[in-house]
């Protein structure tokens, strides 16, 4: 199934007649690339197999972005399964109001370890590391990234920053324990001495490079490598949403990474960056006197870590969303048998979520007393407006299709139901009085695990069922995977429910016991049966893994009957991904191809033109 | 490259104006710094793309309508078939082991800072080899 020549199978079925072309012999078009040099027309005449080295040597010197793309999701569900045992640690601990399962030192480790796990290791590069890597290309009809090699160093700098970072369980003091956001004063050095703080930063800097890179060559490979007739709004929505994502890393990591820069200095070489001592002069005044004003001297505060922090974080937030998003855009429209409902309302939908996502970061620091809350609240408010309009596309897409609920189709289903409820109450925390008082509270654990889980999770599985027969040339067994949904689908509404009751009864977050006579603990109880209940669900996945490794089914180049350019190439793609091209003239030129005789819904330039010739016929 | 360049300007544009309306209204050093910053994000490479869209000969940046400009690439134009695109695209190395080298080199040297200095000499070894190594590689052709 993974013989190159396959490719043609699909000229042998359906012959292709689309007016563009009619003719069945489509030029060879991307391979092999950089054809003339001497080395490559050997691999045009023998049909791109890569002659490169194989085993372990393979893996560490491939610049190929399938086999990058496939080691940043390997690696990054390694370390979200981690993670997910961190979790069941934590809920275990939180079973009961005094537990000695933990110290409270563990425990703080274990939650800073979990965030950092999961935000900055899982969900950002296995979207845009892993999925985005292997797919982008593909989708626009590249034969690789823009820049393989730094494609490849920007997988073995988060490889690197991974190890960094859990190698910081093994240090003398333990792992950083000052949460995933590591605010100011206490990720002092006086305040968290010892090594795991500073592993934790060196970790952060690595994989924020990486991201950078990973940024720069997404965005080089969409603007720069499209194939001819793939305009930009021709672009699969996936597609569009990795373009944003790409400029929101450009924006938001830079920040981050230069903000732990000047946290290091802090913490090691005597800078006074984020704390308030040093407010002094040489002579040792403390204010200075100018135009008859006395003047304080200009000096370090903690508050600034969380102005730079945040200008990163709510950024990431969305970096953490838009992939996913893209995920579900794809795979609605083929499951739903129709094409993706308002296709440029959710491009410009994609754009506003961006933009505004960069005005919002302060909205974590309404408590702070120190940021402007009439615009961070109005800012916040308006990103329900593109995000309904996602929805109501999304909505619109299924309406009236012809559904079939395979396992990805669930897994959007459950997206679309976990984020509306993380999102709307996203909505009322974006109001400054309701933050007030729920700000640091287990409500807002529950809300952003709600928006995460619902992306990272939800949508990012619906991503691994969908493509995992483009990257295989196997099936996931749908059986299991319905198992792994319904499940997780359960375990996710038990497990965060309950957690906006205690928040709103009053519990704080990050707390490793909590009285026994405020009425918490029933619901910390249920939560945890629902923790282990998601863990329960992701047993069926590595199960599936398992299954289609022994017993493989065929997937064949395009199961699904999908859409979007990477289903025209076999499964996987060969070296170089395409030996052909369909001709590209709509946002979903393989289901084109595939039926040349299909009623199309008139979209494009010519639309109403086409509509109006087509409404004079006569129907049936 | 029209959509290109106005999608980058766009940004530009946007953070151009939240960052002012963010400064008058706040005066936050660090906010107001970072908005600049994200606005000559999208100006800088914008301009870019706005020049080569001239250069191309593409004339009407700002005309919303369906003709193209003479020097719209294949891949900008709805109309164009795959036989445009035909011909040298780009060079993709096939295999290379100096982006782990380089990795490597920049692990050790970042922790360097945290586990002791001394493992900084290995680190920029490995940086100085790579740089070295992928230059050589690249004069060369790779493997491809």
């Amino acid at each position: 199934m993974t013989d190159v020549t396959d490719v043609t199978h699909t000229s042998d079925v359906l012959a292709p007649t689309t007016p563009d072309t009619g003719h069945e012999d489509l030029p060879d078009l991307h391979a092999p690339p950089g054809a003339g040099h001497g080395p490559e027309g050997d691999h045009a005449a023998h049909g791109h197999e890569d002659h490169g080295p194989t085993g372990i040597l393979k893996w560490l010197t491939s610049t190929d972005h399938k086999v990058i793309g496939l080691s940043y999701m390997i690696t990054s569900l390694i370390l979200f399964y981690m993670a997910g045992i961190m979790a069941l640690f934590i809920r275990l601990q939180l079973a009961s109001p005094h537990s000695s399962l933990l110290t409270f030192g563990q425990y703080n480790e274990l939650f800073t370890m979990h965030g950092s796990l999961m935000l900055y290791l899982f969900a950002g590069p296995f979207a845009f590391g892993g999925l985005a890597n292997y797919v982008v290309p593909l989708q626009v009809g590249a034969p690789d990234m823009a820049f393989p090699r730094l494609n490849a160093l920007s997988y073995w700098l988060y490889l690197t920053g991974s190890i960094t970072m859990m190698g910081g369980f093994l240090v003398a003091g333990g792992a950083a324990s000052f949460g995933w956001v590591a605010y100011a004063p206490l990720s002092s050095v006086q305040s968290s001495p010892g090594i795991g703080g500073d592993v934790w930063i060196m970790a952060l800097v690595l994989t924020g490079f990486s991201a950078i890179f990973t940024g720069v060559n997404l965005v080089a490979t969409i603007f720069y490598l499209r194939a001819p007739g793939m305009t930009m709004f021709r672009m699969p929505i996936f597609t569009w949403n990795m373009l944003v994502t790409g400029i929101l890393i450009l924006i938001a990591f830079p920040v981050l990474t230069s903000a732990l820069v000047m946290l290091f200095c802090d913490r090691h070489f005597g800078t006074h960056i984020f704390t308030v001592s040093g407010c002094q002069t040489v002579t040792g005044a403390t204010h200075f006197l100018s135009n008859g004003h006395l003047y304080p001297v200009a000096c370090g505060s903690p508050l600034l870590w969380q102005n730079l922090f945040w200008f990163f974080g709510h950024p990431e937030v969305y970096i953490l969303a838009l992939p996913f998003f893209g995920i579900v855009t794809e795979v609605l429209p083929v499951f739903s048998r129709r094409p993706v409902f308002g296709y440029k309302g959710m491009v410009f939908a994609t754009m506003a979520i961006a933009a505004l996502s960069t005005g919002v970061w302060a909205h974590h620091m309404f408590t702070t007393g120190a940021v402007l809350l009439p615009f961070f609240s109005l800012l916040s408010l308006l990103i329900a407006v593109p995000t309904g309009i996602k929805f109501f596309n999304w909505i619109g897409t299924m309406w009236h299709g012809q559904l079939t609920f395979n396992t990805p189709m669930l897994f959007c289903i459950g997206f679309l139901l976990a984020f509306l409820m993380g999102g709307v109450t996203g909505i009322m925390l974006a109001s400054p009085p309701i933050d007030f008082a729920t700000h640091d509270t287990y409500f807002v654990v529950a809300h952003f695990h709600q928006v995460l889980v619902g992306t990272a999770v939800f949508a990012g599985f619906a991503g691994v069922y969908y493509w995992y027969p483009k990257m295989f040339g196997r099936m996931l067994d749908d059986t299991l995977g319905k198992w792994h949904f319904w499940l997780l689908f359960i375990g996710f509404w038990v497990t965060f429910m309950p957690q906006y009751v205690v928040g709103l009864r009053g519990m704080p977050r990050r707390v490793a016991s909590y009285p026994s006579d405020l009425g918490w603990q029933s619901w910390n109880i249920v939560s945890t049966v629902g923790g282990f209940v998601i863990a329960l669900s992701f047993a069926f996945l590595l199960w599936n893994f398992w299954k289609s490794w022994r017993h493989p089914i065929p997937a064949g180049d395009n199961p699904w009957d999908a859409h979007t350019l990477e289903w025209f190439t076999t499964s996987p793609p060969p070296h170089h991904n395409y030996t052909h091209l369909p001709p590209i003239r709509s946002e979903r030129p393989t289901w084109d191809y595939n039926h040349p005789d299909a009623i199309v819904v008139p979209h494009g330039p010519h639309a109403e033109a086409v509509a109006r010739a087509r409404s004079k016929e006569p129907v049936g | 490259m029209k959509v290109e360049a106005l999608f980058l300007l766009f940004l530009g544009v946007f953070f151009g104006l939240v960052g002012l309306v963010y400064w008058f209204t706040s005066y936050d050093d660090g906010g107001g710094m970072m908005l600049l910053g994200t606005s000559l994000l999208g100006f800088l490479p914008g301009l870019y793309y706005f020049f080569w869209h001239k250069r191309f000969g593409g004339k009407k940046f700002f005309y919303w309508g369906k003709e193209h400009g003479a020097g719209d690439r294949p891949s900008d134009r709805p109309d164009a078939t795959l036989d445009e695109g035909a011909g040298e695209i780009e060079s993709f190395p096939g295999s290379s082991i100096w982006p782990f080298v380089l990795g490597m080199g920049a692990f050790l040297t970042l922790v360097s800072l945290v586990f002791g200095i001394w493992l900084i000499f290995p680190g920029i070894a490995l940086i100085i080899s790579a740089a070295v190594g992928v230059t050589a590689e690249s004069r060369r052709g790779g493997h491809v």
